[in-house]
């Protein structure tokens, strides 16, 4: 603004010329120029500014990352903002062009802010207090007072300045005295460990992997990409990465609040399970719980949800078993109402599937069906059923937890209603026209396990600490500044005392210079309460 | 013994004696209208009535007249000062309610009480009333009373009305020694920045009345300007690097509970934004052309950031975080 002004001031004949009256600056000078503005305090401010804003819309609109499913709801629902959105990046913030911009300019001019102000603070460490001020009086505090007996006070004086844990330099007829050099050391430590946490993230992000795999009570989980359900690893990563290790699930315990106060609520969940580190070494058990991982070398596993797996065991029309076991159901709501699909591609004439919901506890009324407890009080399994000519292994993947109904017949009733089959532990429900059975053996949990790794955890965890560290010690140390002199007078001296306070919010600086004028008033004259005369003329 | 009861009562108490405290301080700011004379705090009540004795008879004409006057406004200033002692007094026992409150509320449910929005809350306004009492003990500061009793009635009064759930276990989430570390950093920063904020408030009604040379009544009790941007500073100051801890350790928490240490979480990108802006203030402070009124902008700004993650991402949008079981 400034500079605009004092241009707005300059002749006419600049004007006519219509060109800005600055030199010209030359490639060297432009990027200068840039860097100037860059590492200025005000553009790290704006950025931060601009971080914070841009931050906010991705904890509002749903993110492809955590509610991929929130993100197909929001691009059904809005056909005119969802493509927009889509396409500016609105449900990838966090990994968008535009918010990486901001934290990698960001972090540009921290560097370039820290880097030159490492130099200038390794030059004040090794540099003497700064010359003492002829007039101490236009110091901030400012305190004198009487000495009959001036010799050696100086020397006094630095002697409780260091005490003090001042630094302080004894000059002809003054001393000065600085403290607080760790203010600006926990400021550059502050911001250095800011460059190293982001460079943790980036080694983090860069070679770690994380992936889920849903495993049935009494199975188990070996540790390769095959038995992952999602799996996702940054850029670096590699497969031969995986250690080799397998996880069976003995055991996991559950419990729900069965009070009235937060009916339902989880309670417990504690899982066992058999450890095998790496092929052939000897089983360990372990218990998995929600904050207490499994770690596996520098590999975690997480318990991150569970849910119900009906067993059932389904006859083709041959009377043979052409399934049987359990099947996982997801679960849909707090209740635990899942869903999921049971098919029997090998059934023989014809295949059979079944669509439907196992509850926990079960409740059928006007609303239809559904549980309304999480724990399996009244389990029951209500199905659709389909069959069809039996069909070709292609090979494609499909989704294990829902049906496509391509190809399929469902079995309906003689008005043309579709039949519905709800199942209790040990029922067997008999097709029609003999197409085959389905029984509900029981019903097993299963747990969902998040397997992953995150090198430059340390890197980060570390960076983390010296941050806060560096914080206090920049928001709490308060570097000071005195310098003493005596005066001689006529009658004995003056000594003379003054202070400057060189951070924001100094406490107590008045105080403490009057302290010392007033002691040193007492060390250097035999006789006590000599006048100390002191003014403060900071409006603190 | 029903714990849980009794704790209920003591909040519910603590809700009216506050609001009664407000209501005694808003008197003491009343009152300090009709004093026209700037002094700087009505404790130094001897010297004050001598100036402005010495004020009147300057303006007056006759000594009776001038006597008269300073005896009226010595009782005015006896009167604020009774408005402001009761105000304190109520506040003390309210403050004395909602400790115990929170105390019985933790035997009741038999674990640290931070386990949801209310719990919080409570918590949090036990930290904010008790740091502003150590201020009036040993500071002076009672000119804070109005402010820290509004938000104090407010808070309360949100907690026993709206965020209220009965005392229940925690879910196994919670069960974690970050638990305490995280929530109790959280909440002394969070009551800090409060008050930092209220600060930060007053210093720009201050500043305003002071440009405009309209420093009357009560504002006139304040201490300038110039120092309350100092004492929202430190406020801010103290706040921040707990802030900055409370979000290490939540990061810290997440690694052990979910596996990731960042996750964008709504309530962990609140989190940041709220950081993000008080990093902002701390700078400013240090930019030429940022210092007084931007800065104490920057800082209600915070403190709308921090609400809006305490009170709308709990409520309106659902997260990891949806602890408010409401």
């Amino acid at each position: 603004m400034t500079d605009t002004q004092t241009r707005d001031r300059q002749p006419a004949a600049a004007e006519a010329e219509n060109r800005p009256d600055l030199p010209a600056l030359g490639p060297r000078g432009a990027v200068r120029f840039v860097w100037t503005q860059l590492t200025s305090m005000r553009t790290a401010l704006l950025l931060l500014f601009a971080l914070a804003l841009a931050a906010i819309p991705g904890s509002l609109i749903p993110q492809r990352k955590v509610s991929p499913i929130g993100v197909s709801d929001f691009l059904q629902n809005h056909p005119v903002l969802g493509p927009i959105y889509d396409k500016i990046g609105m449900f990838n913030v966090y990994s968008s062009p535009w918010f990486s911009a901001i934290y990698l300019l960001l972090l540009l001019s921290l560097v370039g802010c820290i880097i030159p102000r490492v130099g200038v603070y390794a030059r004040a460490l090794r540099a003497l207090p700064p010359a003492t001020p002829r007039n101490l009086s236009r110091l901030p505090a400012y305190a004198k007072a009487d000495v009959t007996e001036p010799a050696g006070l100086l020397e006094e004086a630095a002697e409780r300045l260091r005490r003090q844990r001042y630094r302080v330099d004894l000059r002809e007829g003054s001393v000065a005295a600085e403290r607080g050099y760790l203010r600006e050391a926990g400021n550059l430590l502050f911001h250095l460990s800011l460059v190293f946490l982001l460079l943790g993230v980036a080694i983090g992000s860069l070679f770690g992997f994380r992936g889920t795999s849903v495993v049935v009570i009494g199975q188990g989980f070996a540790n390769n990409l095959t038995q992952y359900d999602d799996f996702s690893a940054g850029a670096s990563f590699q497969d031969s990465d995986l250690r080799p290790f397998s996880v069976t699930v003995k055991d996991f315990r559950v419990k729900f609040e069965t009070g009235s106060v937060q009916r339902g609520a989880a309670r417990l969940f504690s899982a066992t399970v058999d450890v095998v580190d790496r092929p052939g070494a000897t089983p360990r058990s372990a218990t998995l719980e929600v904050n207490k991982p499994l770690r596996i070398g520098g590999t975690k596993v997480h318990l991150i949800g569970h849910g119900y797996a009906p067993r059932v065991t389904v006859k083709d029309g041959s009377g043979n078993v052409a399934y049987s076991g359990p099947v996982v159901f997801l679960p849909q709501d707090g209740n635990f109402t899942s869903a999921g699909a049971i098919k029997a591609p090998d059934a023989r004439p014809e295949r059979l599937a079944f669509q439907g919901f196992f509850l926990p506890t079960a409740l059928l009324d006007e609303q239809g069906p559904r549980s309304v407890f999480p724990d399996a009080l009244n389990p029951a399994l209500f199905l659709n059923a389909w069959y069809g000519p039996p069909k070709v292994e292609t090979g494609v993947p499909e989704n294990v937890y829902s049906l496509d109904t391509a190809g399929l017949t469902q079995f309906k009733d003689e008005t043309g209603d579709p039949l519905r089959y709800a199942l209790q532990t040990g029922d067997v429900i008999e097709l029609p026209d003999g197409k085959g059975s389905i029984q509900l053996d029981g019903w097993v949990r299963w747990v969902k396990l998040q397997i992953g790794e995150t090198p430059g955890l340390i890197i980060t965890l570390t960076a983390l600490a010296a941050a806060v560290l560096g914080l206090c010690l920049s928001l709490f140390v308060r570097p000071r500044r005195v310098w003493i002199k005596v005066r001689a007078e006529a009658a004995g001296a003056i000594v003379e005392v003054g202070g400057l306070d060189r951070a924001d919010a100094r406490a107590g600086l008045t105080g403490d210079v009057a302290e010392l004028a007033a002691g040193l008033s007492g060390a250097g004259s035999a006789s006590n309460g000599s006048a100390v005369e002191s003014k403060d003329r900071g409006q603190t | 013994m029903n714990l849980e009861y009794y704790s209920n009562l003591a909040f519910v108490t603590s809700v009216v004696l506050y609001a009664l405290a407000m209501f005694a301080h808003a008197a003491e700011w009343a009152a300090a209208r009709k004093v026209d004379v700037a002094t700087p705090s009505p404790r130094v009540s001897e010297p004050a009535l001598a100036a402005a004795g010495s004020v009147a008879g300057r303006a007056g004409s006759a000594a009776d007249r001038a006597f008269e006057s300073a005896a009226a406004e010595g009782m005015l200033r006896t009167r604020i000062e009774i408005f402001g002692r009761v105000g304190i007094t109520l506040t003390l026992i309210g403050f004395g309610l909602s400790v115990s409150g929170v105390a019985l509320r933790g035997l009741a449910a038999d674990r640290a009480p931070w386990g949801n929005m209310f719990e919080f809350t409570t918590t949090a306004m036990v930290l904010i009333v008790g740091a502003y009492l150590i201020m009036v003990w040993r500071l002076g500061l009672r000119w804070l009373g109005l402010p820290v009793t509004l938000l104090a009635t407010i808070g309360n009064g949100l907690a026993v009305t709206v965020f209220y759930v009965a005392v229940a276990p925690l879910v196994p989430a919670l069960h974690s020694v970050w638990f305490l570390i995280h929530i109790v950093a959280a909440a002394i920063a969070g009551a800090a920045f409060n008050v930092g904020g209220l600060l930060a408030i007053l210093y720009l009604v201050k500043k305003r009345a002071e440009e405009r040379g309209t420093v009357r009544g009560y504002l006139a009790w304040l201490p300038t300007s110039r120092r309350m941007d100092v004492l929202s500073y430190r406020f801010h100051a103290f706040a921040f690097p707990l802030w900055t801890f409370a979000v290490a350790a939540g990061a810290i928490w997440a690694e052990y509970a979910w596996g990731r240490y960042w996750g964008w979480d709504p309530k962990e990108t609140w989190a940041l934004v709220t950081w993000v802006i008080y990093a902002c203030y701390l700078h400013a402070r240090s930019t030429a052309g940022w210092r007084g009124t931007r800065t104490a902008v920057i800082a209600i700004v915070g403190l709308a950031s921090f609400w809006f993650n305490f009170i709308g991402i709990n409520l309106l949008v659902s997260g990891l975080h949806s602890y408010a079981g409401v």
